[in-house]
């Protein structure tokens, strides 16, 4: 690992501050993506400015018809928050899946978001409950927030601060995960908003993407048996040594089957 | 830079610099080679230790990160708040944790490299979980891989401990 500059700013401001001033500056929130990654050399930041010591950003709390949880909450609170399992009981069970046990002690809601991992878990509840990013300046609907692989909407000096997330009518995740990471081969949240149904695919594709052939289906008839008609073009998928293209774009539909008898 | 770590109750300032791992100051600095490195990618479980009560991957942590926490490595388990199991084992003849006694009692482990971790790992769940299922310990012992592939002994090995534990919580 390349040797860096150490900073514990104590307010978001200030955390601003130093990344507008030093141009190669990194944020760091729980590590768990980016110490590996450093580790490695695969980033070489001349400073590294930890979030930790910003209390504000850990807050959980229910806030009319959402539930606003802030981007050092870690993978684990947020599984085992009283108000996530009571409004959003998906997203506290897709907490629970991420990584393993010390991942979750460390790895926080903001740092994921941020990082934009292609198989990442947090991405599809983000895109398929419809939620907003929230940073120091502004709002950011997440059908706007993942633009690539690991690219994210966000400003090169810009500060997740929180996440907004609608309270849905019922949700459900399924993953097939890779069994040594735990990343997800395909993950899929299913979402009916009680206005309509929203269905997000990670770790499939170059980055978290809505199924609209899915969503489709699943406005005409909420049941497991409607998806049979369901059917995802591999053209655009991953295809590695853990899995074909093709065999991820059935992956899809069988998780999304998965989510779906879990919603009834 | 020097950073001042408590670490199984005992305050120790050390000099590092900022990209040191929490894991090197424990081995390199403390001398705590209980707390072992197996893959240094985050995938093996090794290297866990507590960090505020929490099972985390020393190797996944920088040192300055953890300077106000407070960090509990193998060596300290046995004299932390739910102690000893009246069982003699440590090398400075003290008694062992309620889950060290069930490791061996149970023969949880082969060749021993990724022993610590499992102990403070499972120690974390029953901690927070004192009747784990097993379907729960294979489940939160995902983050610590065995080589010798010993699992069933040291699922076998937490759930002993959990009862262990629990029991000296009543």
């Amino acid at each position: 690992m390349k040797d860096f500059q150490f900073h514990r700013p104590s307010s978001v401001a200030e955390a601003v501050a130093l990344l507008k001033a030093r141009p190669d500056a990194k944020l760091l929130s729980g590590g768990q993506s980016l110490i590996p990654v450093l580790k490695l050399d695969l980033a070489e930041p001349s400073d590294l400015i930890s979030l930790a010591g910003i209390g504000e950003l850990r807050d959980i709390r229910v806030d009319g018809d959402r539930i606003v949880i802030g981007a050092l909450v870690t993978h684990d609170a947020v599984h085992r928050s009283p108000e996530v399992q009571q409004h959003i009981p998906a997203l506290a069970t897709l907490a629970g899946t991420i990584g393993d046990a010390q991942v979750r002690n460390r790895g926080t809601l903001g740092g994921s978001v941020a990082h934009a991992d292609p198989a990442a878990d947090y991405p599809a509840a983000l895109l398929a409950l419809g939620a907003t990013i929230a940073t120091d300046r502004r709002k950011i609907a997440a059908d706007d927030f993942f633009t690539g692989l690991f690219e994210t909407a966000l400003e090169r000096d810009e500060v997740v601060v929180a996440v907004h997330f609608p309270i849905p009518k019922r949700a459900a995740y399924a993953k097939f995960s890779h069994r040594a990471s735990k990343y997800a081969l395909v993950g899929v949240m299913v979402v009916d908003t009680g206005h309509n149904v929203r269905v997000a695919v990670t770790g499939a594709g170059p980055k978290v993407f809505r199924h609209a052939n899915i969503e489709g289906i699943l406005e005409r008839d909420f049941a497991v048996d409607a998806l049979a008609a369901a059917s995802t073009p591999p053209d655009e998928l991953n295809g590695d040594l853990e899995a074909s293209a093709e065999y991820r774009a059935h992956l899809i539909t069988v998780m999304a089957r998965r989510a779906v008898q879990a919603c009834l | 830079m020097a950073i001042t770590l408590r670490v199984n109750r005992q305050a120790h300032t050390v000099d590092c610099a900022p990209n040191t791992l929490l894991v090197d100051v424990l081995r390199e600095k403390l001398r705590l080679t209980g707390t072992h490195v197996g893959c240094d990618t985050s995938q093996c479980g090794a290297c866990t230790v507590h960090v505020d009560g929490r099972s985390v991957k020393s190797c996944t942590m920088l040192a300055v990160e953890a300077a106000d926490a407070e960090i509990t490595t193998i060596e300290g388990l046995a004299s932390s708040a739910d102690g000893s199991s009246g069982r003699s084992g440590l090398a400075d003849g003290g008694n062992l944790h309620p889950m060290q006694a069930a490791f061996q009692e149970c023969h949880g482990l082969q060749c021993g490299f990724c022993t610590p971790g499992m102990v403070m790992s499972a120690t974390d769940l029953c901690r927070r979980n004192p009747k784990p299922t097993e379907h729960e310990v294979r489940h939160w012992l995902e983050g610590n891989l065995c080589r010798c592939t010993g699992y069933h002994n040291i699922v076998k090995a937490v759930l002993a401990g959990a009862e262990a534990m629990g029991g000296k919580a009543k």
